[in-house]
């Protein structure tokens, strides 16, 4: 089963690669965004498995760019593989830090607290003059191991990276879930008590997926801010933790490919949405949105569940 | 037959409350005692003492000859020392199966936050566990059941079945046989204890039933204002005169009423 699992998801990831240099610049762009930002909607499963939202996950995506950029402009080093390693490990030793705190808290306070932490840095980022401000700054340019690409190059290379490091994560995550610490998710959500008396810690595990998911965010904004060129602090901003768990909804918590592919999916309706109809977006959003929650409540994930299981009962 | 458990002049307070005192206990192994008291008399923080989830504020206690006093009660559990719960303590959402796979998994797994990441949950050995504790609890219909919509002895035979999964040696049964109906009680505790048996497993019950403590027990404690006033058979605990007078109550009744 997990093999099997293993071979499709590898084949996925294969097929995405194989088919970026017969894509146009903007598609190849789009996608690479996408696949950066799914890192984040996949911390937020992680969360979500165990009855926790973060209404604040924009924090560790705005720690991993501004990691990034930061490096790059004050050392001018641009290697691309470093600069998203660092991002993620920074991103993922702050949600170490703050996890202290966060693992105590549940439900509601889970979530606003989130939220309040990624606002400060928010704040902190918008009086922060010397850092452009509201304006933000541009990344200079990343390279691949000494090698300088540029154009079409740049963004198929950016493209490649974002893929390799989503497979990486996939099976990790894959690998976590099936661990008794993934699998303690569900248990945790039902009755945290019992949990204890087996003899683990929950604050423990919660601080685990606090860590996975803040290290998965860092991973994105790093990446993010490599393909977009440009960091600014609506980064941290509460609208852009929103879009990530509006992604999770839309996703749903069932499997590890949904992220990627509800991702893709709302990058691609977002550029076509603003295109076509200018200023309707989030009508078309809210309209996703409460679509889903009526007739998807486990999301996107279940669909491919559902069809599977059809197939199996008419074998 | 070797000492499983040995507690000495145990004592716990709460600021001014006395909540047990002088509390000196040999259990031998494989022993099942039944535990009685009425609420407030000690039981259950007598209970929580061992299981490590009160720290006493006086006294000793040796789990085959270790002193585990104070320690903190995942380690207890560690050790193996297990316990159910008064109400049943399940994965609602889970079904019967892997309510007992998380558990099997867990007490197998070694120590700390990392054996949790880095060991599968469904391992063979994890899940031919939970296999056959579910059918020691005969309980194997209900294996595909969400443990949600299970009834209430059901309820309690999973919540017991996750404690003795990991092959405790000791085993704190709180009130296995509250909320569950006269007529069922019986039947429970039947299957219960024979699994125990089979398990070799050491038991401490709390039990307000006495028909039931007459008839599972080796040995019974009676509990009154935080210590033990009477230990023996059920015979000997049962008949005695204090225990009449402060718990069971019998003499203070009349002669012709049954017990209801």
């Amino acid at each position: 089963m997990a093999a099997r699992g293993h071979l499709v998801g590898a084949l996925m990831f294969l097929i995405a690669a194989a088919v970026g240099p017969a894509l146009p610049d903007w598609a190849v762009s789009l996608a690479a965004i996408a696949f950066a930002n799914a890192l984040v909607v996949l911390g937020l499963v992680v969360m979500w498995r165990a009855g926790l939202v973060s209404f604040g996950q924009a924090l560790y995506y705005c720690i991993g760019a501004y990691a990034v950029a930061l490096i790059a402009r004050w050392t001018g080093f641009t290697d691309a593989v470093a600069l998203v390693a660092i991002g993620g490990v920074g991103a993922g030793i702050v949600a170490a830090l703050v996890g202290f705190l966060l693992a105590r808290y549940r439900e509601i306070f889970f979530a606003m607290l989130s939220l309040a932490l990624s606002m400060i840095l928010y704040g902190v980022l918008v009086k922060t003059e010397s850092l452009g401000s509201t304006d933000g700054f541009s990344v200079a340019t990343p390279t691949f191991f000494g090698l300088s690409l540029h154009g079409d190059k740049l963004i198929l290379a950016l493209y490649w990276l974002t893929l390799g490091i989503d497979a990486i994560a996939a099976a990790a995550v894959g690998y976590y879930f099936r661990s008794i610490a993934g699998a303690l998710a569900a248990p945790i959500r039902d009755n945290e008590i019992r949990v204890e008396f087996l003899g683990v810690s929950v604050t423990g595990i919660v601080h685990g997926k606090v860590v996975i998911a803040g290290t998965l965010g860092g991973l994105g904004g790093a990446l993010a801010a490599l393909t977009i060129g440009h960091v600014d602090p609506a980064m941290a901003y509460w609208t852009t933790s929103g879009g990530f768990v509006f992604v999770t909804i839309l996703a749903g918590a069932g499997s590890v490919a949904a992220a990627f592919v509800g991702s893709l999916l709302f990058e691609a309706a977002r550029s076509i949405a603003v295109d076509v109809m200018p200023g309707l977006w989030q009508m078309l959003l809210g309209a996703v949105l409460l679509l889903t929650i009526l007739f998807l409540p486990e999301g996107l994930g279940s669909l491919a569940a559902r069809v599977g299981k059809r197939g199996e009962v008419k074998r | 037959m070797s000492e499983i458990l040995a507690v000495r002049d145990l004592e716990k307070t709460f600021g001014s409350l006395v909540a047990a005192r002088d509390i000196t206990v040999s259990i031998p192994a494989e022993q099942t005692v039944g535990v009685i008291g009425a609420n407030g008399a000690g039981k259950t923080t007598f209970i929580n003492m061992i299981t490590g989830h009160l720290v006493p504020s006086k006294g000793t206690i040796l789990f085959e000859n270790k002193d585990i006093t104070g320690l903190p009660s995942r380690e207890i559990t560690r050790l193996g020392i297990s316990r159910s719960f008064q109400v049943a303590q399940i994965f609602p959402t889970l079904t019967v199966r892997e309510n007992m796979v998380v558990a099997a998994a867990i007490a197998r797994r070694g120590g700390g936050m990392l054996g949790a990441v880095t060991t599968p949950v469904h391992s063979p050995a994890a899940l031919a566990e939970a296999e056959a504790t579910v059918e020691l609890f005969q309980i194997s219909r209900y294996a595909d059941t969400p443990a949600g919509l299970l009834p209430q002895g059901v309820r309690k035979l999973l919540d017991i079945g996750m404690a003795v999964v990991g092959w405790p040696r000791l085993l704190l049964l709180d009130e296995p046989t509250s909320g569950i109906s006269i007529e069922e009680k019986f039947d429970l505790m039947q299957v219960v204890m024979s699994a125990l048996k089979t398990r070799r497993i050491t038991v401490l019950f709390v039990e307000h039933d006495m028909e039931i403590v007459g008839r599972f027990a080796d040995r019974v404690l009676a509990f009154y204002e935080g210590t033990v006033i009477a230990d023996g058979t059920p015979e000997q605990t049962l008949g005695d005169a204090k225990v009449q007078e402060l718990i069971t109550g019998v003499k203070a009744r009349s002669a012709g009423t049954s017990h209801v």
